[in-house]
């Protein structure tokens, strides 16, 4: 029998173009107000994970920095993922499960603003044959745009009316780094970026970083009067050679809300790990959202995307939303690899 | 815990300089003798888990992103950690928590390197310069271990004779170094005083893999399960001025916490053999002492003793170590996959007879990172 596990505090950065202080010191704000509104001390957590990025970071062993903003004195039990921190949710989820610890602390955070992603991203492909040609993310979410207007699905106005309906949502969120009330109309007038894509169908580039507290059912309780329950997370992945997958579809996200029993017209909100504007059609279709599933009501990725921290701070999104009384459940879904090679749900749900 | 974790397969590539196969290869070559020797398919595997060290070593970012076809993931849940050097026994730990957790009931883990692709000295320095190198990092603190605990300067040599003696019974490591001798250890030259180079790890390429299983699946497999019977792991900042890089707290937390978890309370009666991460041959004697299996300052003396080599009280690297090979991703999990061959009984030409109780360790980072791991043919053992 699964145990019961909830969030019991959240806490993120603004998307910042460019934060000039340390990755640690996103961390560590984040860590400590975490801390102060729960009010316990930071050694009665059990268990720390994080998430980030060597690459971002432009160093080796960057993750060994960031240990200072959750701080590891006397020693503590934490482990890193070098993945989304989503990732690192799913894998403290998983450690919780054994019942012998109460609390964990899970930290995402990256700061793309020292590089030059489209010059770093290409070696996520494999070293022998696309890495070399420099097959970018950006260049592939063209390709995945191309497809779903190839066949159909989609229309290029379909594409606007995404990045339009975002950035209009973003102008409520504080922590957006893009947002504006742009008609479709004038969206559809800017000249392509990456064919056929415009440059509003990109992220924005951010730094930034989120954080959240899991506790087992009873000390949940104990420490938050709106727990947010973890009703489950799954996360699967599909092949790298993009020949070899239907870019038009997500067949990964859609076995991962199989295997959690996710029904058609079940949530009230979900927060999907929107990075170009036709993943948002692609997942919608796969995941069978209606409409009466709110999406990405922070503006999701498209206006504000901290690579590391952008799929934990779509959990972190639905969560504010489920304790703020806005829904009763909903789901937040993080990705990695190019065009959704990745993809990792997370059902959240309010006491009923 | 809801579920016991227990190894049914371990695979392993040669390791060697340079390996002349892609990364998929390699870590796909691992992964098939895992399964092989667990008699399982890719089919079986329910979530796959993945470690290494810097993505910076190779050049390939996030690379489960690329080997997930090579590992069979397609489909399925993979994740990847990195806690540096540890990092090969932090992944070995999340593949059994996946397991403990009772959300999994087969896992396969893998972890690699391969040094060749790339230059660790540059990617450990962020590419900006040589750097020190990790033995420039460590050479002081080994330094401090002699004056603190009197140990004269052979101790490192006999650690470096046993490892590289030991390496040669092993078919998959790097080094076979049959005529080393202390008078040629004394006489290579020094790398980072007071290291000489035969007392330093190689650079390797290779791959390493279990399956691990739950109760049910050890019932079915073929051959004997090793039950994973504690795991801890603990970290420290790796610069503060009130830390002991020679005995950090982070081990000494770490090594009480697997101990007090397992029920042992004479870690060097109770313990039968180990797989302790040595890269330098002073830090056997240094993790004997920092793990509590020796009071301290009586490390050196286990080694000078003989206790550390296969027939003594308490082995410790019966496959070679890392001394003999060091696919640095890969060297944690070979120590806690070796330690569990040990159990097994199919550890071959360097078995510790009889073996029953075996500890698998890593470390990483300034020596601010450790991942440990108990096994046992018994799943429960008991200990007098």
């Amino acid at each position: 029998m699964a145990e019961d596990i909830a969030i019991v505090a959240f806490a993120q950065t603004p998307s910042y173009r460019s934060y000039d202080d340390s990755e640690p010191s996103m961390i560590l704000g984040l860590v400590n107000q975490i801390l102060e509104e729960i009010e316990i001390d930071r050694h009665e957590i059990d268990f720390t994970i994080a998430g980030s990025c060597d690459y971002l970071s432009g160093r080796a062993f960057s993750f060994i920095a960031n240990v200072d903003g959750y701080g590891a004195w006397p020693p503590v039990y934490e482990s890193h993922v070098e993945m989304d921190g989503a990732w690192a949710l799913f894998e403290a989820f998983v450690r919780l499960q054994m019942g012998d610890i109460d609390l964990a602390m899970i930290v995402a955070s990256g700061k793309s603003s020292p590089g030059t992603p489209r010059e770093i991203f290409p070696l996520q492909t494999d070293p022998y044959v696309n890495a070399p040609l420099g097959l970018d993310p950006v260049s592939v979410a063209g390709l995945q745009a191309r497809a779903l207007l190839d066949s159909g699905k989609a229309t290029e106005r379909d594409f606007a009316e995404v990045v339009s309906r975002s950035r209009r949502d973003a102008l409520s969120n504080p922590n957006a780094q893009v947002a504006k009330d742009i008609p479709v109309e004038t969206l559809l007038k800017e000249p392509y970026y990456a064919s056929p894509l415009r440059k509003h169908d990109l992220p924005p580039i951010s730094d930034g970083a989120s954080a959240v507290l899991i506790a087992r059912g009873k000390r949940a309780r104990e420490l938050c009067e709106k727990p947010v329950w973890i009703r489950g997370i799954d996360h699967r992945i599909e092949s790298h050679h993009l020949g070899l997958r239907d870019l038009t579809d997500s067949p990964s996200s859609r076995i991962a809300a199989r295997s959690l029993g996710l029904t058609v017209g079940s949530l009230d909100v979900a927060e999907l790990c929107v990075r170009y504007s036709p993943e948002e059609i692609v997942l919608r279709k796969a995941l069978e959202l209606g409409d009466g599933t709110r999406i990405n009501p922070s503006g999701g990725p498209l206006c504000g995307h901290p690579v590391m921290a952008s799929g934990l701070t779509r959990v972190v999104e639905v969560a504010r939303r489920i304790r703020g009384g806005e829904a009763g459940r909903g789901l937040g879904h993080a990705t990695s690899g190019p065009a959704l090679q990745q993809n990792l749900l997370c059902i959240l749900e309010g006491d009923s | 815990m809801a579920e016991r974790c227990a190894v049914v397969g371990i695979g392993q590539t040669k390791y060697d300089r340079c390996l002349p196969v892609t990364m998929d290869g390699l870590v796909r070559e691992a992964a098939l003798r895992a399964l092989e020797d667990a008699e399982l398919t890719f089919a079986d595997v329910d979530a796959i888990v993945i470690g290494k060290a810097p993505d910076a070593l190779e050049g390939v970012m996030m690379p489960e992103l690329s080997l997930c076809d090579a590992l069979g993931a397609v489909g399925k849940p993979i994740h990847r950690v990195h806690t540096a050097g540890s990092v090969g026994a932090s992944t070995a730990i999340s593949a059994a928590t996946l397991i403990e957790s009772g959300m999994y009931d087969t896992v396969l883990t893998v972890s690699y390197e391969k040094q060749s692709d790339g230059n660790f000295m540059w990617a450990l320095s962020g590419g900006r310069s040589g750097g020190q190198g990790a033995g420039g990092s460590f050479a002081p603190w080994i330094r401090d271990y002699m004056t603190r605990s009197g140990a004269p300067e052979h101790i490192g040599w006999k650690v470096a004779v046993k490892d590289r003696l030991n390496g040669c019974k092993n078919p998959y490591a790097h080094l076979h170094q049959e005529d080393i001798t202390l008078e040629a250890v004394k006489e290579s030259p020094m790398i980072w005083d007071p290291i000489h180079f035969f007392e330093v790890c190689p650079s390797s390429d290779g791959a390493a893999a279990m399956v691990v299983t739950n109760a049910a699946g050890a019932k079915r497999a073929p051959r004997p399960p090793a039950w994973v019977i504690a795991h801890a792991k603990r970290t420290e900042f790796a610069v503060f001025p009130g830390r002991d890089p020679v005995r950090p707290a982070a081990g000494v937390e770490c090594a009480k916490a697997l101990y007090k978890k397992a029920g042992i309370t004479d870690p060097r009666r109770q313990i039968d053999c180990a797989e302790l991460y040595v890269p330098f041959s002073w830090f056997e004697p240094m993790w004997l002492e920092g793990h509590l299996i020796c009071e301290e300052g009586e490390g050196w003396k286990m080694v000078d003793s003989g206790a550390t080599e296969i027939g003594g009280d308490f082995p410790v690297n019966m496959s070679g170590g890392v001394l003999c090979s060091n696919a640095i991703g890969a060297s944690g999990m070979v120590r806690c996959l070796e330690a569990a061959s040990q159990v097994r009984g199919t550890a071959g030409g360097y078995q510790v007879e009889g073996a029953r109780v075996a500890l698998g360790h890593a470390y990483g980072g300034a020596s601010n990172y450790f991942a440990m791991w108990i096994v046992s043919s018994e799943p429960n053992p008991t200990f007098s």
